[in-house]
């Protein structure tokens, strides 16, 4: 969808803030979004394609506003909520009040370290070849989905050149709805700043993304 | 005008030694910008934890252990130490040009948001620089949780596009005609930059070479230190 989220070649939001040793964390409400987040992923209910869209589906001017603990709070909410484990009024009241959907797991303080060494590994095999080569010249589909999709708006219709091929790969726009993993090859596609940004792009700029095959058409 | 936790927060850190200081009610006056989203994300996610940990579906302990992991065991020292490695021992970098994620999993960092690595390079000839500017992909495994300005709008929206203007402002100015390169990481691969070896370093040991490598070196957000700079 061509959220708040896709921010590439945006413009207004002014200077990098940087900030000199800046902390992990805020407040202490960021350590606990980041752990519920996490303690909630590993329900099983959903995965991290269905998250994405759930943050990229806040209203833009929420998104925007947000700091990323935020945004991920958010999201969280309304996954627990269409997933049956919570309801808005229950956590508006902040006391449970019915009994809800039952997850695969509960993540308990002596699994976490096993669970974050094993990460989400989403290569997947494939019995089909890959159709494009290192080196093929492909043209990035126009295309506008009001569903997920990993592929950004700057760099849709534009002429790249294939620079790796990199496995294959879950396809999030799919997997992010529930229609399966349907794994596809995942290709890292190079563009010339000129191709992406036009009349007075930086002419010593190149810029990659990694593309599923099915964003790719042979030039 | 109530005070906020925030802003209750500030305070007693402002007025540690109030007794000793006559003027502080001055920073009384001051118009605090702590704003009431935070109390509001205090407040809201703490009844999410209670109804969740109410429920049974949650270990508030587990939370704790997370938390500990990343501040004190998952961070840029990890990467630090690849890129030293990578430095120190030709073999070690072919490795890491070849299969990063194996390379750096002999190292012992493995897991959650590094489960495909790819290294890139600095040289001569072109500067990496990563961003992510759909979400906040960023490799945990070896930098640990990305800061604040990387999952921010002004870094995701200008990197792709201004990303000279952009490395300006952490301080770094490259040569005209040094080409720059910027990785969007839109899939699942997870970028980390090897910086080019500063030089006078000959002889360095890994954990003094490592001490020259920051986070923002292995975005590509900056360079690595000269020996006798802090990283």
């Amino acid at each position: 969808m061509n959220g708040p989220h896709d921010l590439g070649g945006q413009m207004g939001f002014g200077a990098i803030a940087l900030e000199k040793d800046e902390p992990y964390f805020h407040a202490e409400w960021e350590k606990r979004a980041l752990g519920l987040t996490l303690s909630c992923g590993a329900f099983g209910a959903w995965n991290i394609d269905e998250s994405r869209h759930a943050r990229e589906s806040i209203p833009p001017a929420s998104y925007l506003s947000a700091s990323y603990y935020e945004i991920w709070t958010r999201a969280l909410e309304v996954l627990l909520e269409r997933h049956g484990f919570t309801s808005a009024e229950e956590i508006a009241s902040g006391h449970r009040q019915f009994d809800g959907a039952a997850p695969k797991r509960v993540l308990k303080a002596d699994m976490v370290s096993g669970v974050l060494a094993k990460g989400g590994p989403c290569d997947r095999p494939l019995d089909q070849p890959a159709r494009f080569a290192v080196g093929d010249r492909v043209k990035t589909r126009n295309f506008n989905p009001t569903t997920h999709t990993r592929l950004p708006r700057y760099a849709r219709a534009k002429v790249g050149v294939i620079e790796a091929v990199q496995g294959s790969f879950v396809f999030p726009d799919d997997n992010a709805h529930g229609k399966g993993e349907n794994p596809q090859w995942v290709y890292t596609v190079v563009f010339d700043g000129g191709e992406i940004w036009g009349e007075g792009a930086d002419p010593s700029l190149t810029v990659s993304i990694d593309a599923w095959e099915s964003y790719l058409e042979p030039v | 005008m109530p005070k906020d936790i925030g802003t209750l927060a500030e305070d007693s850190l402002l007025h540690d030694d109030h007794e000793h200081d006559d003027h502080h009610d001055h920073d009384h006056h001051h118009d605090h910008h702590h704003d009431n989203h935070y109390s509001d994300m205090q407040a809201r996610v703490k009844a999410l934890e209670t109804v969740l940990t109410e429920k049974g579906l949650i270990d508030p302990a587990a939370i704790d252990v997370i938390v500990d992991t990343y501040q004190t065991k998952v961070g840029p020292r990890n990467g630090a130490r690849v890129v030293a490695k990578a430095w120190s021992d030709p073999d070690f970098a072919e490795w890491l040009k070849r299969d990063a994620t194996a390379a750096i999993a002999s190292l012992g960092y493995t897991g959650r948001q590094g489960e495909h690595m790819r290294a890139v390079f600095n040289t001569d000839e072109t500067h990496n620089l990563v961003v992510c500017t759909l979400c906040s992909c960023y490799p945990w495994s070896v930098l640990g949780l990305p800061p604040t300005w990387y999952k921010a709008p002004a870094y995701r929206s200008r990197a792709v596009i201004d990303p000279r203007g952009v490395l300006s402002e952490f301080g770094v100015s490259l040569p005209e005609e040094q080409k720059i390169r910027v990785w969007d990481s839109t899939a699942e691969l997870r970028y980390l930059v090897i910086p080019q070896r500063p030089e006078g370093t000959e002889g360095f040991s890994e954990e003094q070479l490592a001490d020259l490598v920051s986070r923002d070196a292995m975005i590509g957000a900056g360079l690595a230190a000269a020996p006798g700079a802090a990283a």
